[in-house]
């Protein structure tokens, strides 16, 4: 036993208390209880990050070396069709979904930290359905995404990327991680569900992480790979996540409406199945 | 609701239940049940002990009457959301839950009246925090096994948990906020408006004395402080029924003396019924209004601390007086030490034990 707290004050909780604990808040109407639940997750999201940001920069080391080694030393072989762009700008929104990818996947583990700290369990016993929890942890993962996004794109500008900066395209570059990073929390959350142990979901989230980026579009374009791995790679999010990065940052062609399409998709069946294996983490 | 005969029923009808279950605590006649499902709503702090305890097997014989254990305040909050007023806070009818092979919860009957501190009592495996966990909506019941004020919690689950204040037996503050966002999330995420967060955040700090260490990460908590912190989390939505999962385990004695006497100010202030498992029974003696011995999944007998352990010395024939400990043995049978409940169950309360300490 650390330290003994000190004995509180005995008035500290008598009649003077009586007033707002005695009465319980009114119910919101049921329309506005999932954005008011998102709206929370993302809050505690913003605020642990707030009080603690070594992940930040220990996150940020990776995307760096991606694009200072291997990204200057494909740019000076010059052997990936890249459509007349210098490799590093191609190779920069592939990292930007690859470094918020592997954010989004690792929450879910942290999600069964929180089922074994108990943190889940008390959530679960809150008037929150289970699909407005989870889509409420899918968008906190989103809030972390975004800023490392937004620490990738400083890295790349510093690097001599050439990137876009309009607002609007910005905000398109939000929106994008935002539903990726939803997709790949839920994913992750997902196989937390079933395999329901920290140390097997350590394993799967890092025997998927790896083949998701390989089999996209983010290092090379599809057209390069063999036709099985393009199967592969048109089922996998991430490229499209890519493409509308690509699309929204550098202004190279891309199919934006498709792209945002798949994500929402993507992003709502992943909550889908997320929620509906939530309820066996609580056993 | 608490009927003795539906009880029996459920112990002799089922597959699990193998000859481990029928020891002499069976096989008195049962006492107690009938009257018990509603109450006439208004204790005003005093409980007339004695009707509604279910005393199966070993407990023979009348139970004194004993009313003076004084419960503070009176009732908790106006009916609202449907819940019933008259309604008994916690009411179980046979509930039941297996995990697997294993029955954790096997036909259990349980009656919390509102505004009592009520202690459910066991062993680790005896199927506490799994009967909590029904109740509490975080594993699925059929209907009618469970109900919170009248609500069912497998058909108004949204409902109930909104009358709960639940804090589970593992260390569930997050670590990497503080005191105070840990609070202002729970306030969040049961819808109270903005404009009134703060004062009630404040409000419920101040409640467990830890207004002064709000500002800091939790993680920089001890063990007492953590738990009181989880306090003021489940009491910020002002909860009809505050369920708690082994709140001292793992604690000092200072601090478990600390955070009982929080629980006892709150619930002097607002009225609010307190469920709670422990397997402290000094804890239980000194706090609860009731209590209800659980083993291997089922109650073997329920009633004031003082009415148990006088039951007992009267069928000892006096002597020395028996404490609630003595009542367990005696109605539990023995066997009691050698199966400590399953390995889960033990690595959560061990786990739970070193993180408090």
């Amino acid at each position: 036993m650390s330290a003994v707290p000190a004995p509180p004050p005995p008035a500290s909780a008598d009649g003077s208390l009586a007033a707002p604990l005695a009465a319980p808040p009114k119910d919101r109407p049921a329309w506005r209880v999932v954005p008011a639940r998102l709206a929370a997750m993302c809050v505690v999201e913003l605020q642990k990050l707030r009080h603690d940001r070594t992940e930040l920069y220990t996150r940020a080391v990776q995307p760096a070396l991606w694009l200072l080694v291997f990204g200057e030393t494909f740019t000076r072989i010059n052997v990936i069709p890249t459509g007349g762009i210098p490799y590093r700008d191609y190779l920069a929104p592939g990292i930007i979904a690859q470094s918020t990818m592997f954010i989004a996947i690792f929450y879910g583990i942290h999600i069964i930290w929180e089922r074994d700290s108990g943190v889940l369990t008390k959530l679960l016993v809150t008037p929150t359905p289970r699909a407005a929890l989870v889509a409420g942890k899918a968008f906190a993962a989103g809030v972390k995404a975004i800023v490392q996004a937004a620490v990738v794109v400083v890295i790349a500008a510093l690097l001599g990327v050439h990137l876009g900066w309009h607002p609007l395209r910005l905000l398109g570059v939000v929106v994008t991680v935002l539903l990726g990073s939803a997709f790949f929390a839920c994913l992750s959350v997902t196989i937390a569900g079933i395999v329901r142990t920290r140390d097997r979901l350590m394993g799967f989230g890092q025997a998927i992480t790896m083949p998701l980026f390989f089999a996209s579009n983010a290092l090379y374009p599809t057209t390069t790979m063999p036709d099985w791995l393009q199967v592969v790679s048109a089922v996998n999010p991430l490229s499209y996540e890519v493409d509308a990065l690509r699309g929204l940052l550098l202004g190279v062609p891309a199919h934006l409406p498709l792209d945002f399409a798949v994500l929402a998709v993507a992003a709502a069946a992943g909550i889908t199945a997320a929620a509906a294996l939530l309820g066996r983490l609580a056993r | 609701m608490t009927d003795a005969d539906g009880v029996r029923d459920h112990a002799t009808g089922t597959a699990h239940d193998g000859p481990a279950h029928d020891g002499p605590a069976h096989d008195g006649p049962a006492h107690g049940g009938g009257h018990c499902g509603r109450h006439s709503g208004r204790h005003s702090g005093r409980h007339s002990g004695g009707h509604c305890g279910r005393h199966s097997g070993g407990l023979d014989g009348e139970v004194s009457r004993y009313g003076g254990r004084d419960g503070g305040a009176g009732h908790g909050g106006a009916p609202e959301s449907g819940a019933d007023a008259e309604a008994a806070a916690v009411s179980c009818t046979g509930l039941r839950y297996s995990f697997g092979e294993s029955t954790a919860v096997d036909g259990l009957d349980l009656t919390v009246r509102s505004g009592e501190v009520f202690g459910l009592l066991g062993p680790n495996g005896a199927g506490k925090t799994t009967a909590i966990r029904c109740i509490t909506t975080l594993l699925p019941v059929p209907k009618g096994m469970a109900r919170v004020f009248g609500l069912d919690v497998a058909a108004d689950r949204m409902r109930v948990r909104r009358l709960l204040g639940y804090v589970p037996q593992q260390l569930s503050a997050d670590s990497g906020l503080t005191g105070r966002e840990n609070v202002s999330l729970f306030a969040r995420v049961f819808d109270v408006p903005r404009r009134e967060r703060r004062a009630r955040v404040d409000q419920a700090l101040e409640a467990v004395g830890l207004a002064d260490a709000a500002d800091r990460l939790a993680k920089t908590y001890s063990g007492g402080m953590v738990r009181r912190l989880e306090l003021a989390q489940a009491l910020v939505s002002a909860p009809r029924l505050l369920i708690l999962d082994e709140p001292t385990i793992g604690l000092d004695p200072i601090a478990r003396t600390v955070v009982w006497e929080h629980i006892m100010a709150v619930r002097a202030a607002t009225g609010m019924t307190v469920l709670v498992t422990t397997h402290y029974m000094d804890e239980a003696d000194q706090y609860c209004d009731r209590v209800a011995l659980m083993h291997k999944g089922r109650v073997r007998a329920s009633g004031t601390p003082r009415e148990l352990t006088d039951d007992l010395r009267a069928r000892r024939g006096g002597g020395p007086a028996p404490t609630l400990e003595d009542v367990f043995r005696d109605v539990a049978g023995s066997g009691l030490n050698e199966e400590g409940g399953e390995f889960r169950d033990v690595r959560r309360t061990r786990t739970t034990a070193s993180r408090v300490g």
